[in-house]
């Protein structure tokens, strides 16, 4: 349960797989793709509004982390980060990840935007510059094709 | 602080998803069918490499916790993007995988955007 969009939880080994034979991206796939992007930005949000609350100063004391959770908003945000788990493995049994990881890689302008509008944070041009490269550059990445070794399926 | 808790978070992400790579791939070559919830669960119980990277799953989320309430979301969440640069130098140095043009450009985007966004 990475809260980076990947990746943190992102950039995950198994790049783009062959989608099922009538892979065609349906107005319900984009319905997902659309839940899949806000999704994980706005646990981001709710994670970050949550903690900024908690009084606790979080170290190396695991009780301290299981009280930050009970925190309603830290609450919301992990349960919003399950549901992005499992919208985008339902996203994934009917759409190319070349295709979803590229989409919702729009995440980190995302983030970027709800932190300056939900939480007040000052964004300099330099930041959202270097947002939108990291999204870019994340799309890129993702969008790279499966087979990267020579011979062998084995790829990683 | 907050590079050491940025670490964390990409360290620990970009070794769960290889221990997940090698993990599935292992266990997926018993088998030809797609693993349900339930297999992957089992898996996840019978595969130490799996039970770890979803204990490192676990802490680069509480890292981001930690990080996340003293600095920005507009700087923690486009940071922990450097696992995919760390991850397609991996694939080059330690797994000697052939690394794509477009993959290298990707990753050398990300890391110009992270300069950015510290700034």
């Amino acid at each position: 349960m990475k809260s980076q969009p990947e990746k943190v939880q992102c950039a995950t080994p198994e790049r783009p797989r062959r989608a099922p034979a009538n892979s065609a991206v349906t107005a319900g796939s984009y319905g997902l793709v659309l839940i899949v992007t806000l999704l994980k930005p706005f646990s981001n949000l709710f994670l970050a509004w949550g903690m900024r609350q908690f009084s606790e100063v979080l170290a190396l004391n695991p009780a301290a982390y299981l009280r930050a959770m009970l925190d309603p908003l830290v609450a919301l945000g992990i349960v919003m980060q399950i549901l992005w788990l499992l919208t985008r493995m339902s996203l994934l049994s009917v759409a190319d990840l070349s295709f979803v990881l590229p989409v919702t890689s729009a995440g980190y302008v995302l983030s970027t935007l709800l932190g300056r509008v939900f939480l007040h944070e000052q964004v300099s041009a330099e930041r959202w510059l270097g947002a939108i490269l990291i999204s870019l550059g994340a799309a890129l990445v993702a969008s790279t094709p499966e087979k990267t070794t020579e011979g062998t399926a084995t790829g990683k | 602080m907050k590079w050491l808790l940025l670490s964390v978070i990409v360290v620990s992400t970009v070794i769960s998803d290889l221990l997940q790579s090698r993990g599935m791939k292992i266990a997926g070559g018993t088998s030809t069918s797609a693993p349900g919830l339930g297999r992957v669960l089992s898996l996840i119980a019978a595969r130490r490499d799996l039970a770890l990277a979803i204990v490192l799953l676990a802490v680069s989320f509480f890292a981001f916790l930690a990080l996340v309430q003293t600095e920005p979301l507009s700087f923690a969440v486009p940071a922990s993007a450097g696992s995919f640069v760390l991850e397609t130098v991996l694939a080059k140095t330690l797994l000697r995988e052939r690394v794509a043009m477009r993959r290298a450009m990707g990753a050398l985007l990300v890391a110009a955007g992270i300069l950015l966004v510290a700034r």
